[in-house]
């Protein structure tokens, strides 16, 4: 019982990563695309986690904790560098920013 | 039988995403989608108990190197240049690909307990590492005592690397931002 709720959720889970593939291959604002790679990433975690108690491995929980971790500090990088345009410097003026966001943005 | 399933549909995402980013000539959508391969390559380790390689994977290829692409994307273009398909460079990576796939099929079977790496210097070093090292943990004797010199090397090389990249990217996106905002201040004026 539990062992076909649990293939049924990492199936779920799986669909739902093709969906979020879609969306970060398609756009249209860079936006999208870095919510999309940070849901396929969330959808990862969640994955090991289900894995885990699938496989009889619950200690699979503390490796996704460190995953989801990983992928919260990624995406506040990436979403860094588009506020700023650099990392770690951030002497440079306000206007000169998001050139990427803007030009993507215009097509 | 379900890892069997689970390794397929992760492969199977792998060469999805891999095949979408050699579609797309958008550098941002590449970029982001290289980091999606490696959160996927990442779970991909996991299931198959290699969590090392795994925090590495995910650290340095969904983390770092996204960042740096994304730091290199500030001096680029935003879309790809058009080009032929380069048949020699497709050929080597072919033929590489297809005798990698032909040695895979000469190694020990996943898991297997007489596989060489197990009976072959291993128990040497497990049994010796008290009395040669005098380090209660194996993993740090070998690291830092039986390949030092692998290790010594390995940090060289990351080092110069990360001197490298700093380099490149650090110092020129800083002078390039400063001349573009000197010419538009220029025009304003």
């Amino acid at each position: 019982m539990i062992d076909t709720i649990l293939s049924l959720t990492l199936a779920a889970i799986g669909l739902s990563v093709i969906i979020a593939v879609t969306r970060a291959s398609r756009g249209p604002t860079p936006f999208d695309r870095v919510l999309a790679v940070n849901t396929i990433g969330t959808l990862i975690v969640l994955a090991i986690c289900v894995y885990g108690f699938f496989d009889g491995r619950p200690e699979f929980l503390d490796i996704a904790v460190l995953y989801a971790l990983i992928n919260f500090i990624g995406t506040i990088a990436i979403l860094k560098f588009f506020r700023h345009g650099t990392l770690g410097d951030h002497t440079i003026d306000d206007h000169t920013i998001g050139n990427h966001a803007e030009t993507e943005e215009e097509k | 039988m379900s890892g069997f399933v689970v390794n397929a549909v992760l492969i199977f995402f792998l060469v999805l995403i891999a095949f979408l980013a050699l579609r797309l000539h958008r550098l941002f959508a590449m970029v982001m989608l290289s980091g999606a391969f490696s959160l996927v390559a990442a779970a991909l380790f996991v299931v198959l108990d290699a969590v090392d390689v795994a925090f590495t994977e995910a650290a340095v290829g969904a983390g770092i190197s996204t960042v740096l692409a994304l730091a290199t994307l500030s001096l680029v273009p935003v879309e790809e240049k058009p080009h032929k398909v380069a048949i020699i460079p497709a050929f080597i990576a072919l033929t590489t690909g297809v005798l990698l796939a032909l040695a895979v099929t000469d190694l020990p079977k996943f898991g297997a307990a007489d596989a060489p790496i197990h009976n072959y210097v291993a128990p040497d070093f497990i049994s010796g590492s008290e009395n040669d090292i005098g380090v209660p943990n194996v993993v740090t004797s070998v690291l830092a005592s039986y390949r030092g010199y692998d290790t010594l090397g390995e940090t060289v090389v990351i080092f110069t690397a990360a001197i490298a990249v700093l380099l490149i990217i650090g110092g020129w996106t800083r002078d390039r931002r400063r001349v573009s905002k000197q010419a538009e201040d220029d025009h304003a004026g």
